[in-house]
């Protein structure tokens, strides 16, 4: 799956190669910590997500150092990272923290395209979720 | 044919009512028609603060399944009951007039508002619906963007949750209370004060003895402050009225039903009013002479209606009023007979001011029976203490207030009639029942089958351990999953991945797992693949399963900086090395601290620093201390035999040559170790894991031993060993604990699990027939250990990943900010941070 919205402004921060599988890398994209991460699914689709890198319980940037997982099975199965300061489990797809409602991370749209990874700086609500 | 029962009002209780009516009514004997004013279906009132948290209304909405959707319910939403016909056996709402066979009054209360001036005006609110909540935030949202300030009259439990939720919406709120202290029935003068320190320190003021007098309006008309009774103003852009509730009897009062002195529809022990088949249950109903402001006993009232409807003769036994407040941050439980009422009565208190903690127990004359208690700053024995209300404590009170006491087994000792759930009325017999009559067999189905812990959850602690106890007991092995995505137990992961070989996440989950893993499985893997000999933390699909701690082999810190521990074995240290930690600290303007494990800490390093740091400390001879890894920490000594008076063995060689052997081992728990160089124990070797204790023919070994959260002195495992042997006798002591032990469980708790006898029998008998096996695993760690941190810095790739940000390499975190402190520097607090704004302070590179 591929979404792009109009309008540009979006910015190239990386090459997909940087990007370790199922472990974070953090970016600044127009002065704003991004984190992102690079997940496969069962059936091999590989995914770039790209949330806040700020963990919204301690205040200190580290989301993209924090371990990649997933919470239920199946159909219900959602990606996730724990954040490595007091171990707070968000939604990768929706920024939703699964361990407190009280906080979540901001959720950025990515495109790849000829092995770039773009990042849209302008934060949305819906899931953004895109594949290479 | 069926029969039609009316309930009007669509709260909590009528909903549980409803429930276990449809659940128990197995021969379809009632119809029922539930009459709703809220335009909402029935929802969790006790939850309603969570709202501010992000539950959406839908979320409040209590019950798995739809009521409306069982044919044999009606729901009708917005249809308030105007008028009630007890001898017509009617009553009528805006669409018309419904008749019945039998009624329940399940109208609950409002929120009751004092008569002061201007509690009227736009800008004043009360705290009971959904309805009010969501206008209360409307209001505050819509005059965002200055300082917003607010008042809370009321100081009880319902004053507190919704001061929380103003300072949660950025308001800076007081709350004014008329007694002298906070949540005034429920604690006392003591818990008041250090309750009310817990709620200052959040930012909360908080006036007491303190009467509203009026609310005066603005330019706008809206409210803008509140005049006290002694005159002095507090400014408000919002004030919430939280001074208590009164039942809403008014059907009741003009249908001519007995109302009790303080309101309230009285009914009899089995809830009925003087009108036969016309019931009242929950907050509106006033029975054993009192109304009551409380789920619990609500729905306990429910239960009896729903019995006696089915033809039973239930009565209402009374009911538990133990409360406990449900605000971020603050732990305060009260139960029982709180303030020493009960003739006799004595009282244990435990204060500790500085930690803002307040405990106090109330027991029976002769100190043996609980009685009731107060727990403020750390209620964290509430679960474990409630059910104990009336029985025996079977200790000294003290030992439960005391810090260390806060986890007291009890769980064998509650009598089946002990309430462990309040919320539901749920008996500690009832848990045993649904497994061993019931067959439930995990947590998740004992509260669906009992509801226990399913309303505000603070028994859960407590039924999770009766329900292992009992599953234990009835032979049922209980779940030793790691997680949900593997139903193993670290143990027996160990022994999977030995046997099948598989040396890879992806494949070891693949087969023996589900999903992609976690936070808790990951580390588990990489340790038990490290424990195996694999290779490098950072090697292949290792790089994946670390914590951030074993990934870049430092420790986080609260900013997002690491701290750099280099080994310094048995804290023997030559002038030269501390002269070459000393300068690379003052390069990279680090912070030093000499820690509690022999050796020094250097505090504030950049993620993108770390390895320049390490090739200075490389180069000057020093290696990874692992103060980061679950694996060997330290070996603490004392001076020993070389310098001291009285040693009769060199404790400080003995150290070295241990910490050497076992440094890089990777274990479930992190490893500390201490040899002391004769009895009087100056490296404090028996609170370690494994402490060694010079004799004058040799070593006393001991093993288990702990400080942390459960201080635990080592226990002797052996007695005069020769070098020799006591090596081999730790190194097979250190294996089997690798191999055998659960996930973070550290020795003392493993010793005590397998017992101490069992140990020696396997690790000085060879029962099992493992110890050379042992031996050979533990050799082979002693032969492949090299330095994790000289590795990496050989290894470019590894190295690549050690920036801030890919696509700004030499770019360090903007946000860090620092000031300094008895000559070195710290984290900015979140206050200095905005007094430094804009530009960081200076760090160097
Ligand atoms: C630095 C130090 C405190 C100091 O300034 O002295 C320290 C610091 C931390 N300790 Fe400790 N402990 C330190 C000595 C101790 C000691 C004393 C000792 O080792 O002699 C103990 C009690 C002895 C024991 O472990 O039995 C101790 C018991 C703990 C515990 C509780 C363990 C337990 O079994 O209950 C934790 C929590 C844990 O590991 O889960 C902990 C966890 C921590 C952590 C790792 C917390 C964290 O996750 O951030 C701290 C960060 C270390 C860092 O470098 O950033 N620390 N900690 C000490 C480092 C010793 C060293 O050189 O490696
Ligand atoms: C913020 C908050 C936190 C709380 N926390 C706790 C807690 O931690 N623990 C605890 O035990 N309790 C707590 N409570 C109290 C608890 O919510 C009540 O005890 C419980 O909801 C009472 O249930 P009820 O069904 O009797 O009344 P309610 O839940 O008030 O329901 C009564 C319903 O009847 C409706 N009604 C009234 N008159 C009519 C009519 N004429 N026609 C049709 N409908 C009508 C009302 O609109 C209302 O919807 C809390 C309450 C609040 C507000
Ligand atoms: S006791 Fe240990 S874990 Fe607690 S603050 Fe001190 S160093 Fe940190
Ligand atoms: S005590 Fe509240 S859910 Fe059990």
């Amino acid at each position: 799956m591929t979404v792009r919205m109009g309008g540009g402004g979006w910015v190239s921060v990386c090459t997909k190669k940087q990007l370790i599988p199922e472990r974070g890398v953090a970016v600044l994209v127009k002065d704003q910590q991004v984190a992102l991460f690079r997940v496969t699914n069962a059936e091999g689709e590989e995914f770039v997500y790209a949330v806040g890198h700020r963990d919204p319980f301690a205040d200190a940037n580290v989301i993209a150092r924090g371990i990649v997982g997933s919470v239920g099975q199946g159909e219900d199965q959602r990606d996730t990272v724990a954040s490595p300061m007091y171990k707070h489990v968000f939604d990768l797809r929706t920024g939703e923290c699964l361990t407190d409602p009280s906080g979540r991370l901001p959720v950025y749209r990515t495109w790849i395209a000829g092995g770039v990874v773009y990042v849209h700086p302008e934060p949305v609500d819906v899931p953004a979720l895109v594949a290479s | 044919m069926s029969q039609k029962l009316t309930v009007v009002g669509g709260g909590m209780v009528a909903h549980r009512l409803i429930e276990a009516l449809l659940d128990r009514d197995t021969e379809q004997a009632w119809q029922i028609d539930l009459f709703c004013e809220e335009p909402v279906a029935p929802y969790d009132r006790v939850a309603l603060t969570s709202y501010f948290s992000g539950n959406s209304p839908e979320d409040l909405l209590l019950g798995d399944a739809d009521l409306a959707a069982d044919p044999r319910v009606t729901v009708h939403l917005g249809g308030t009951v105007t008028a009630l016909d007890t001898e017509a056996r009617t009553v009528s709402t805006a669409a018309g007039v419904h008749g019945f066979d039998a009624l329940v009054l399940a109208t609950g209360s409002s929120a009751f508002v004092p008569p002061v001036a201007g509690s009227d005006l736009p800008g004043a609110f009360v705290y009971r619906t959904v309805q009010d909540v969501q206008d209360l935030e409307a209001w505050v949202l819509a005059r965002q963007g200055r300082p917003l300030t607010g008042v809370v009259v009321g100081g009880g439990l319902l004053g507190l949750e919704a001061a929380g939720a103003l300072h949660g919406l950025g308001v800076r709120a007081t709350v004014v209370e008329f007694a002298d202290r906070l949540m005034p029935l429920q604690v006392d003068e003591g818990g008041g004060a250090a309750l009310r320190r817990i709620i200052e320190g959040l930012g909360v003021e908080v006036r007491t003895s303190a009467a509203s007098a009026a609310l005066h309006a603005g330019a706008g008309g809206e409210v803008a402050a509140m005049e006290l009774a002694d005159g002095t103003k507090i400014e408000a852009d919002v004030v919430v009225f939280a001074t208590g509730v009164r039942p809403r009897d008014e059907l009741a009062r003009e249908a001519g039903l007995v109302i009790g002195e303080r309101g309230g529809v009285v009914v009899d022990d089995g809830c009925a009013t003087v009108v036969p088949e016309v019931y009242a249950v929950g907050e509106v109903a006033c029975i054993q002479g009192r109304t009551w402001g409380l789920v619990g006993p609500g729905n306990t009232m429910a239960e009896v209606v729903v019995d006696r409807l089915l033809g039973g003769e239930a009565t209402f036994p009374g009911a538990d009023t133990s409360t406990k407040l449900k605000l971020l941050g603050v732990d305060v439980a009260s139960f029982g007979d709180a303030f020493a009422e009960t003739p006799g009565a004595l009282e244990v208190v435990y204060a500790d001011p500085v930690a803002g903690v307040y405990k106090k127990l109330v027991v029976s004359d002769d100190a043996k029976t609980l009685l009731g208690g107060i727990l403020v700053g750390d209620a964290s024995s509430y679960a474990s203490l409630r059910p104990m209300l009336g029985a025996e404590l079977g200790s000294d009170p003290n030992a439960w207030l005391l810090p260390e006491g806060s986890g007291a087994p009890v769980t064998g000792q509650l009598p089946d009639a002990a309430t462990v759930c309040s919320c539901n009325n749920v008996t500690a017999g009832t848990i045993r029942c649904a497994v061993t009559d019931e067959g439930c067999t995990d947590l998740g189905a004992v509260k669906a089958c009992t509801k226990a812990g399913t309303s505000c959850g603070s028994c859960l602690p407590l039924v999770k351990n009766l329900v292992n106890t009992e599953l234990e007991k009835s032979g049922v092995e209980v779940s030793n999953a790691l997680c949900e995505h593997f139903a193993f137990s670290r143990a027996q992961l160990f022994d999977i991945v030995s046997v099948t070989g598989l040396r890879n996440f992806s494949e070891i989950i693949a087969s023996h797992g589900t999903g992609r893993g976690c936070d808790i499985c990951r580390p588990v893997v990489a340790s038990i693949l490290a424990s195996l000999g694999t290779g490098h933390v950072l090697d292949k699909d290792q790089a994946r399963l670390q914590d951030t701690n074993d990934h870049v082999m430092a420790n986080l810190q609260k900013d997002g900086t690491y701290s750099v521990v280099p080994r310094v074995p048995a804290g023997e240290i030559t002038p030269e090395g501390l002269i070459a930690i000393g300068q690379v600290a003052h390069d990279f303007g680090l912070y030093t601290k000499i820690t509690g494990g022999q050796r020094i800490d250097l505090f504030g390093a950049r993620l993108e620093q770390l390895p320049a740091i390490w090739k200075r400390l490389v180069d000057a001879g020093f290696e990874s201390g692992h103060a980061y890894g679950k694996s060997l920490r330290t070996v603490k000594s004392c001076v020993g035999s070389t310098w001291c008076r009285y040693g009769v063995q060199d404790s400080v060689g003995m150290a070295v040559e241990l910490e050497l052997r076992y440094r890089g081992l990777r274990a479930p728990h992190k490893l500390k170790l201490g040899v002391s160089g004769c009895a009087r124990e100056c490296a404090e070797a028996r609170g370690k894991d494994v402490g060694v204790i010079a004799t004058d023919n040799g070593w006393n070994l001991y093993v288990g031993g702990n400080g942390g959260f459960t201080p635990r002195h080592a226990v002797l495992f052996a007695e005069d060993l020769d070098t020799e042997t006591l090596v081999r006798t730790i190194d097979r002591f250190l294996m089997y604990y690798v191999r055998t032990a659960d996930r973070l469980q550290r020795t003392a708790p493993w010793v005590e699990a397998h017992g101490i006898e069992a140990i020696r029998e396997v690790i000085l008998e060879d029962s099992l027939g493992i110890c050379a096996d042992l031996d050979a695993a533990m050799a082979a760690h002693v032969g492949s250990y090299c330095d994790e941190w000289a590795a990496t810095l050989a290894d470019p790739d590894k190295l690549a990943q050690f920036v801030s940000f890919v696509n700004d390499p030499e770019a360090s975190d903007p946000d860090l900010a620092y000031v300094e402190e008895r000559g070195q520097r710290r984290p900015a607090t979140a206050s200095e941070r905005t007094l430094i704004a804009g530009p960081t302070l200076e760090v160097r590179a």
